[in-house]
């Protein structure tokens, strides 16, 4: 059945699946497969994919990835070092667990963290509960996920039971690459926050640096009656990688969903999240920060709906683009009839450093309710020229200046991470993105 | 210290400056008054090496050496210090910090070695005590959300830190209560000494009151109109600026 619209199919229908899988799932896979034949891969003459073209990817001769691909070594895994206190960490090479790169001992009780496998084997029933809930394979409209679902069979799952509360940050890596040929990964992620439960992932996306690899994942988070989630995404994949993220969030009444994406790497990245705010006094934060530079493409679209009174949600991403890179940024809040009293805010902010930069962007409002506050707001511009004359003449030299200015850029969106020590960790990586500041040679110096 | 000569200056195809002569020895105060547009900051910018204030004519010699190719950074570190009229809100970068950066950076161009935080922090605070600032401006964004005089006390405070040799301060009297006034001028006199020299832009005389000049100039139109000495201020303060109305070239 694989044609020219739909590649990557016959890649994702084998992928591994082992015959003795239950029925809902297998057909949750013939399901998706179903609908990716119909849907194809998007193309730009689709509204939501206008300024995002992933026809070149279905040039590319990926193959499909089995578990013992990938040679990876355990210092090649990126790690938050001092920001990191509990050490529970799980790691995904091309989609698959790895085992003796991960260690989860330290896991309180009360939380599940593994591979899918593993739940598919010791908790069938519940993972059919809850697996495919918010990206039902056989309804939706989005190919990646219809694409996702023919695949289903690699990913993992973190549970976090009722009233638990994880201190310490839970690291995810998923490392794409480290084969010689072009890979393709599907991964399915499930993160279910029981009742009153709390926790903090940081997410990871790193690979190597000759990578040509895809990951289209798909994350279905689910954040119950007064849990707290909160999610760092840090997005350093290999310079030619392409990832594709797809995130779908239930945020349930009185719980709190935060997000703060920082997209670096790969060629071409997609993160599309959507997030419904389900019960009353339910929040989001989106925000987001993006450097590109090179030929790289960035697109972060998100969807949010506020379905119930009294719901918050605030969303910011800033960007920097230099060379020729290119981001895009839908956003749209959806506000609807009953949901009054709700309380939506979008911003995105770019700055462009060079003539070549671009960047498409388009925050929407629909909004069926009349007694909400609303607002979205979008920018791009150079560095101030009058900002940079002030650093300059006070001795700054340029290059310095206009690394100061970014940095002052991007400080409005970090800032708002809650958590000091993945704050400087994030500021860091931004200066370390940024162009080298060489101080001025001593034969620079006047006679 | 200062000579310009002839010095015309274009911004955005118009020219601002239409022949300017101004020469400023070590160790004297100069001021300068004149109606609004007249190209008083521009002057300054030019000085400070603004990009976008095209000299097409004339000359700047700073301590004997034509200036004009040189970049804003490399002025700053041989000693030229502009107050700026409207002082530029850097948000997310603290006071501290700019500070830090500037007094480090011009150390470096000089070959003397950066100070570290400690030995910043103390030259700091007693700068920050004779001008009278608070420990949270400090820590706040640079000028984010300061009230007019606040702004420009943060200039005196840079000047200050930074300890130029020539200093040009663009109407850094402009909004300030007659307290913080004294306190500025006060920071200004402190610095002022026989290898110093200060180019003072104003509006009023009030502030000359304070700092003494040794010679004031009239800039309109583009040109030094008059030259005197500090006596031309309360004359100009009476008079004000009709008798140069016409002087357009
Ligand atoms: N980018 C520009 N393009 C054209 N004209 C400009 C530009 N910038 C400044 N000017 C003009 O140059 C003239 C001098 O401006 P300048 O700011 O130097 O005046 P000033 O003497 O400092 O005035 P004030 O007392 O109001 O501060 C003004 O007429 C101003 O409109
Ligand atoms: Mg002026």
């Amino acid at each position: 059945m694989t044609n020219n619209s739909a590649p990557f199919l016959t890649l994702a229908k084998n992928a591994g699946f082992s015959d003795g899988d239950p029925g809902w799932l297998k057909a949750a896979r013939a399901n998706g497969s179903e609908r990716y034949t119909d849907l194809g891969l998007p193309h730009v003459k689709l509204e939501e994919w206008k300024y995002t073209n992933l026809q070149p990817l279905g040039e590319i001769a990926y193959r499909a990835v089995c578990a013992k691909d990938g040679d990876v070594a355990i210092d090649a895994i990126p790690g938050l070092g001092d920001a990191s206190s509990g050490g529970v960490r799980l790691v995904l090479v091309n989609g698959c667990y790895r085992a003796d790169l991960s260690d989860t001992s330290g896991l309180p009780e009360g939380v599940r963290l593994e591979p899918l496998d593993e739940t598919l084997r010791d908790a069938p029933d519940w993972l059919e509960q809850h697996l495919g809930r918010v990206a039902d394979a056989s309804t939706t409209d989005r190919a990646l996920v219809a694409l996702n679902a023919a695949a289903l069979n690699t990913g993992y799952v973190l549970h976090v039971a009722e009233g638990v509360v994880v201190e310490a940050p839970i690291e995810i890596v998923s490392m794409g690459g480290y084969v010689a040929d072009a890979v393709a990964s599907f991964p399915r992620n499930l993160v279910v926050m029981d009742e009153g439960a709390q926790a903090n992932v940081v997410l990871t996306h790193a690979g190597s640096a000759v990578g040509e690899y895809l990951n289209n994942s798909v994350t279905e988070i689910s954040v119950a009656q007064n849990a707290t989630l909160r999610l760092t995404v840090l997005q350093e994949d290999a310079m030619e990688a392409a990832n594709l993220s797809t995130t779908f969030v239930s945020v349930a009444r009185d719980s709190v969903f935060e997000s703060f994406t920082l997209s670096m790497g790969g060629r071409m990245t997609r993160n599309d999240t959507h997030v419904t705010l389900d019960g009353t006094g339910a929040e989001c934060r989106l925000d987001g920060a993006y450097l590109m530079r090179g030929r790289q493409h960035c697109d972060n679209t998100t969807r949010v709906e506020h379905r119930v009174p009294n719901t918050r949600s605030d969303e910011m991403f800033k960007g920097v683009l230099d060379d020729e890179a290119r981001a895009v940024f839908q956003g749209k809040i959806l506000v609807e009839r009953d949901a009054q009293q709700s309380d939506g805010q979008m911003l995105n902010k770019t700055m462009l450093l060079s003539d070549q930069a671009e960047i498409d962007t388009k925050p929407e409002l629909e909004i069926y309710a009349d007694d909400v506050k609303c607002s979205h707001g979008a920018a791009s511009g150079q560095i101030d020229e009058t900002a940079l004359f002030y650093l300059r003449s006070r001795g700054i030299p340029e290059a310095q200046a206009r690394n100061l200015l970014v940095q002052s850029f991007m400080g409005q969106v970090v800032e708002r991470i809650a958590d000091g020590n993945l704050r400087d960790m994030i500021i860091g990586k931004i200066i370390h993105w940024l162009p080298a500041a060489c101080y001025r040679q001593e034969e620079w110096r006047a006679e | 210290m200062l000579e310009i000569k002839n010095l015309h200056v274009t911004v955005d195809g118009t020219e601002i400056l239409k022949g300017i002569d101004l020469t400023l020895g070590s160790g004297e105060v100069h001021a300068i008054m004149g109606p609004n547009g007249s190209g008083k900051s521009t002057l300054s910018y030019a000085i400070a090496g603004r990009d976008g204030y095209d000299v097409t004519e004339g000359e700047i010699l700073y301590k004997g050496k034509n200036i004009i190719a040189m970049s804003p950074e490399d002025r700053a570190a041989e000693g030229i210090f502009l107050a700026f009229q409207y002082p530029v809100e850097i948000p997310g970068v603290a006071n501290t910090t700019f500070l830090k950066e500037a007094v480090n950076a011009v150390r470096r161009y000089r070959g003397e070695d950066e100070l570290d935080a400690m030995q910043f922090i103390r030259v700091l605070r007693e700068k920050v005590k004779e001008l009278g600032i608070s420990d949270d401006l400090l820590k706040r964004a640079v000028n984010v959300g300061f009230s007019g005089g606040e702004k420009k006390r943060n200039e005196v405070l840079q000047m200050a830190v930074l300890e130029p040799t020539l200093a040009v301060l663009d109407e850094t009297d402009s909004g300030l209560d007659i307290d913080a006034l004294k306190i500025v001028a006060d920071g200004v006199n402190r610095l002022r000494g026989p290898d110093r020299t200060m180019l003072v832009i104003t509006h009023y005389q009030r502030l000359l009151d304070y700092i003494t000049p040794d010679t004031v100039h009239v800039l309109a139109h583009g040109k030094i109109q008059r030259t005197g000495g500090k006596d031309l201020a309360l004359e100009l303060e009476k008079n004000g600026y009709a008798e140069f109305a016409d002087a357009a070239a």
